[in-house]
């Protein structure tokens, strides 16, 4: 859940207002201050989910490809990055993390375009009350959010893509789907507005003065993505980032149609020991990813983080046994693709579920998504050349919709988190399960039909501009040579 | 003069080398290649993708010889590079019309 900022400017209001009344009501509602041992965890955090992406997710992609096309994948994963990073800060913050007005329940406005009003000294909220950090730290780290995303999409079409139409494709994908979705799921007011606004309506004394309050209190519930609003949990991006990036890498799949030769030449990856090495420095940053996503360093951080260790453990186990059993030889690949579903399903639930529970999540992950690339692609016959959909998008509904089940106490989980019962601090609410599964469904059924509506109009504009396919020969002589002038491995 | 080409199992080329040395046969040339046999091949798997690989990695040697060692090289070769297990390869031998050895122009027999 990664957040939203609020400038706490209506508390600094507040603050100068008290001093002139008096100290001891000045030191009550004085603003708080990012704590050092936060902003560093935070940076760290940023920095590891920037190494997912490159190396980790570019290695993982590029040793499955044939070699012919390795620098293709590396290229387009790294272009993805820098653009993104540069479209993040011209208006891609701002949309996704800042009060849209009359559009605030999909996405967010232009407030803060080119980071207008943010310097060093601005802070954002995180999900203590109290507890805020740098905005620059924020946005950087969801900066890496937003740049990992589209880059995971570049697996469903490799081997295939022009790189013009890919570059194209993922600026008009990021603004129109990764954005909006965004704003949907991870904006909202943060907990000191929520706290700050129960506090007057627990003070109000007369009729008046409570319906006052409790609009207050409306109006800062309402200051919130549409399906945050809903009570969908979404710690770390199962929705976000991998149900969003799966479903538009199947519509881009199957639009661009099938790889020349698929089924009938051999394929196979050029190099299992990169894509061994890109997994494991995947699983390394997810650390930033999951308990990063906490936005400080505390006991939830520390839970994230062993969920990201025993769910990921947990899928490689299931996925390399399942296969041994069906297919008759454990296959490194296999485990480490296990590896990356029970890192997918157990993103949303990370900070949610318990221990015991992410476990269960993993194991079922890792052979579910075993069958989704072994059994039902080959079934359909859709070309998803890495598999982003058979383990992004089926990991991540299994992980959506498991959250709203892990997250109850009665499993071990965290609860669901409540910050107006008492106001000022953090408790749980009464977990009611068919409200918060099906929160869960209605997340994952608007992200399913957002993206992949909303991708196959992208890929069609794209397809008439620029045309998402190189020609027959330039595919046969590989991407390398064809689109960029020059071969991964001269020996 | 006689050329020995022979196609063996890539393990056994240093006991080959073994072999002809100690007969000696003290140049060979040798080539990586691949070959669809009677070993037929392996099926490879890649999560749900299975690939029949029909071709097999051999090494090629090539010997040239004075045609009264032909027969010692074969059997040097059959015996080095025999595992008894269909794969081991094969012994083609044909004829030679000539040789040179580039560094000092001598030819035929004296260049071998």
């Amino acid at each position: 859940m990664t957040f939203r900022t609020t400038l706490r400017a209506g508390l600094t209001g507040l603050a100068l207002a008290a001093t002139s009344a008096g100290m001891a009501l000045a030191q009550t509602t004085a603003a708080p201050v990012p704590n050092k041992g936060d902003t560093a965890f935070m940076m760290i955090c940023t920095i590891l989910v920037l190494l997912m992406t490159i190396p980790g997710l570019a290695l993982f992609y590029g040793g499955l490809v044939r070699s012919k096309n390795m620098l293709s994948v590396l290229t387009q994963v790294f272009a993805i990055v820098c653009i993104v990073c540069l479209l993040w800060v011209f208006y891609g913050y701002s949309l996704a993390f800042t009060n849209g007005g009359g559009l605030n329940d999909y996405v967010g406005g232009f407030s803060k375009a080119f980071l207008r009003g943010v310097d060093a000294n601005s802070n954002v909220a995180t999900f203590s009350n109290g507890v805020v950090i740098p905005e620059f730290v924020y946005i950087c780290f969801q900066m890496t959010f937003a740049a990992i995303t589209p880059a995971l999409i570049v697996g469903a079409f490799a081997e295939r893509m022009k790189f013009s139409a890919l570059v194209l494709f993922m600026v008009l994908w990021v603004t129109f789907i990764y954005l909006p979705i965004a704003h949907m799921v991870w904006y909202w007011a943060g907990p000191d507005a929520v706290g700050d606004a129960a506090k007057l309506l627990a003070a109000a004394t007369d009729a008046t003065a409570k319906a006052a309050a409790q609009a207050k209190l409306d109006a800062v519930n309402a200051d919130a993505g549409m399906i945050f609003q809903w009570g969908a949990l979404d710690f770390a991006g199962g929705t976000v980032v991998h149900i969003n990036a799966g479903i538009a890498g199947l519509v881009g799949c199957v639009l661009l149609g099938k790889r020349i030769g698929y089924g009938k030449e051999l394929m196979a990856p050029h190099s299992l020991t990169m894509t061994m090495i890109g997994a494991a420095l995947l699983w390394v940053g997810w650390f930033g990813f999951n308990a990063g996503s906490n936005l400080e360093a505390n006991g939830t951080a520390g839970l994230a983080m062993i969920n990201t260790f025993v769910a990921t453990a947990a899928a490689a186990v299931a996925w390399l046994f399942v296969e041994w059993a069906a297919k008759g030889k454990p296959s490194l690949l296999g485990m480490v693709s296990g590896a990356v579903a029970g890192l997918v399903a157990v993103t949303p639930a990370s900070g949610f579920g318990g221990p015991m529970g992410c476990i269960v999540l993993g194991l079922v992950a890792g052979s579910v998504c075993f069958v989704f690339c072994s059994t039902v692609k080959n079934a359909l016959g859709y070309d998803d050349s890495l598999d982003v959909f058979g383990i992004h998008c089926v990991g991540g509904i299994l992980g959506a919709l498991a959250t709203g089940i892990l997250v109850s106490q009665d499993l071990g989980g965290a609860g669901i988190p409540d910050y107006a019962s008492k106001p000022g601090e953090l408790t749980t609410a009464t977990y009611v399960f068919g409200t918060a599964f099906m929160a869960q469904v209605k997340a994952v059924l608007l992200t399913i039909v957002w993206s992949g509506v909303g991708s196959f109009i992208l890929y069609k504009v794209v397809d008439v501009i620029v045309g998402l396919r190189i020609s027959p020969d330039a595919e046969r002589e590989g991407l390398d040579i064809a689109e960029h002038g020059e071969r991964a491995y001269n020996m | 003069m006689k050329i020995v080409m022979a196609i063996i199992k890539p393990f056994k080329l240093e006991e080959v080398r073994d072999a002809l040395t100690s007969i000696g046969v003290h140049g060979l040339t040798v080539t990586e290649v691949k070959g669809y046999g009677r070993q037929k091949g392996h099926t490879e798997i890649y999560r749900g993708a299975e690939y029949a690989v029909s071709f097999l990695p051999k090494i090629k040697i090539e010997v040239a010889v004075s045609n009264d060692l032909v027969a010692k090289v074969i059997e040097a070769v059959t015996g080095a590079a025999r595992t008894g297990q269909i794969g081991d390869g094969k012994i083609f031998v044909s004829s030679l019309e000539k040789a040179v050895r580039i560094r000092t122009g001598e030819t035929d027999g004296d260049a071998l």
